[in-house]
């Protein structure tokens, strides 16, 4: 694996070992924030697997991070049982709500598959206001269990659920698989007529993105002790995701985990400016859109050598 | 007597959704933009014909105007500053183009959604309707800011339907959406009628926009469901055929306004949803469109 000679492998190596280091200094409220931040990098990573690599363009990321974490939580809240299998079901039932959907959104292309995606989750948001017995509504699901109570230990479980998703999704994107499915997306006729099953790729990126997206939601809810819409589910969810992902430049899938850690913070940092926070962030993830297309890890990776870009 | 009621009101609610969804699919016909600031740009519309005429003392035909012309305002900017640069990007590869184009105005409609909270707050707001009172028609009690906001609808698309297609100018339109390099061979300047394109889009939802104001009332809540509801009527019908939009914003508007009355408002837009996936499902071209 030329993967560990390179820069950037030595500048992750970094960077994990000093976030890991975080709980001996900082306090529990900048812990609490990254924790939230460290899941939600998952969430972009996954969907950076998706268009970065298969390019198609998931507007609903929502719809496979509301399934898993609302499994899960409903699982603990009406069965009792113990997290991990809630959160094992809710990435399980993440991969077969995935595969649903993608069965007939592959058979669309472009718009008309964004578009299916979006209305899912508006479905999955309809259907969980209406079952509010089971689901909480708009108010929310009780999650009675939890991992743990200590801000240092779910810091470190997120951390490493990252590096390790990071680590497997990076791979994978790197791997045979991920140029298969990078050439399906920039041109499906001709990477087909290679021979390569596009749907059997895509669908396996597919199911992929859901399982981690799945986990990450179900960790989420166990860290947050309660699940709802606004926080899993709701649209506006699924634009920071995507904005996450372009922002620290897509076909990464790390910068994916750099533009969700910026998000958080900055939406962190900028809480004084009250409503406004939202504008400026908007604000500066477009003017990064317009004039730096490639996102943060774009930006920097263009600086260096070309065989550190491999 | 229940018929008639969702008939009459169906009508109106059909109406505002296709005056609503025209532009979208005008700008998407002719250029290929999905413009995911369009809510924002009605709630705009709306929430400056609400200021003009609450805060600024205007009558409610000029603060209507005003509400035109900041959304006319607004779609221009939308073009010159989110999507041309985008379009005209040598950094962004062709085939990703269309996704930055739809990060891009998503990004733009939610800091125009976020200033309209922070300057006017997240209240519904109403806007004075320009016409009072209610008539009966065949024992159904209707305001006539109902009827009035049908026939406007009416008017404004067939105005349209006048300006693309029997004007010169509309048939640069016309001939630009089947194909662009031929109009740049005939001597036309392709950005003039993308200009012109998005003015008449900005109009259009301006005054959809104002009239969703007085009839049901906007908040910078409804951003996000009208860009929605907009996209999706215009897939039903098939990206880029106006005629089809037109349907397809009848079927949704009557299935809205059916559910509402006989099931319960509760459940209002799933039945749209569902139809929209088994048409995304069957066909996915939506009705009238073109592979």
């Amino acid at each position: 694996m030329g993967f560990f000679k390179t820069r950037l492998f030595w500048i992750a190596l970094v960077v994990i070992v000093a976030a890991s280091t975080l709980p001996l200094y900082v306090s529990g409220y900048v812990l609490g924030v990254l924790t939230v931040a460290y899941y939600f990098g998952v969430f972009a990573m996954s969907w950076d697997l998706l268009f970065g690599f298969a390019g198609e363009v998931n507007f609903g990321p929502t719809f496979l991070i509301g399934v898993g974490a609302y499994t899960a939580g409903i699982i603990n809240n009406q069965y009792g049982l113990s997290p991990y299998l809630c959160i094992f079901i809710g990435a399980m039932a993440s991969v077969i709500a995935g595969v649903v959907l993608a069965l007939p959104a592959l058979r669309v292309r472009g718009p008309y598959f964004g578009l299916t995606t979006l209305v899912a989750v508006l479905m999955l948001q309809n259907f969980i206001v209406v079952f509010a017995d089971l689901t909480g509504g708009e108010i929310g699901l009780t999650i009675p269990d939890v991992i743990t109570i200590s801000a240092s230990a779910n810091y470190w479980i997120a951390l490493g659920f990252m590096v390790v998703s990071g680590a497997i999704l990076y791979g994978l994107s790197q791997s045979p698989i991920g140029l298969v499915l990078q050439a399906s997306g920039q041109d499906p006729v001709q990477a087909g007529a290679l021979g390569f099953n596009i749907v059997k790729h895509k669908l396996f990126a597919f199911v992929v993105s859901a399982f981690f997206s799945g986990l990450s939601g179900a960790l989420l809810v166990f860290y947050f002790g309660t699940a709802s819409v606004g926080t899993v589910v709701d649209v506006a969810v699924g634009v920071n995701v995507i904005v996450a992902a372009v922002l620290g430049g897509r076909r990464t899938v790390i910068g994916a985990a750099l533009g969700a850690t910026f998000l958080i913070v900055a939406g962190e940092f900028l809480r004084p400016t009250g409503e406004l926070a939202t504008f400026i962030v908007s604000a500066i993830a477009l003017l990064v859109v317009l004039f730096f297309p490639g996102g943060f890890l774009g930006a920097a990776m263009s600086r260096q050598s070309p065989e550190a870009k491999a | 007597m229940l018929a008639l009621q969702i008939l009459i009101d169906g009508f109106a609610i059909s109406a505002l959704y296709a005056l609503g969804a025209t532009g979208f699919t005008l700008i998407f016909g002719v250029s290929g933009v999905l413009n995911l600031s369009h809510g924002a740009i009605m709630v705009a519309a709306a929430v400056a014909a609400w200021a003009a005429a609450s805060t600024f003392g205007m009558n409610q035909y000029a603060g209507a105007l005003v509400g035109v012309a900041v959304a006319l305002i607004t779609a221009l900017i939308t073009y010159f500053a989110v999507v041309q640069p985008i379009q005209r990007s040598r950094r962004i590869a062709n085939e990703e183009k269309e996704i930055f184009v739809l990060t891009g105005t998503l990004l733009w409609g939610i800091m125009i959604q976020e200033l309209i909270a922070y300057l006017f707050t997240n209240n519904a707001k109403t806007v004075l309707p320009i016409v009072n009172g209610v008539v009966e028609i065949l024992g159904v009690r209707t305001p006539q800011n109902e009827i009035f906001t049908a026939l406007v609808c009416c008017l404004v698309i067939a105005a349209l339907w006048l300006l693309v297609n029997r004007t010169k100018m509309g048939k640069a339109v016309l001939a630009a959406s089947m194909n662009p390099r031929g109009v740049t061979l005939l001597g036309l300047e392709l950005t003039n009628i993308y200009v012109v394109v998005w003015a008449i889009y900005g109009v259009l939802a301006g005054i959809a926009g104002v009239l969703l104001g007085m009839f049901l009332g906007v908040s910078s809540y409804s951003v996000g469901p009208l860009t929605a509801s907009a996209f999706s009527i215009v897939v039903l019908g098939g990206l880029g055929s106006v005629s089809g939009s037109l349907i397809a914003a009848f079927v949704v508007g009557y299935l809205e306004t059916f559910t509402a009355y006989m099931i319960s408002p509760a459940y209002r837009t799933i039945p749209a949803l569902l139809l929209l996936v088994i048409v995304m499902y069957l066909r996915p071209q939506g009705l009238l469109g073109r592979r």
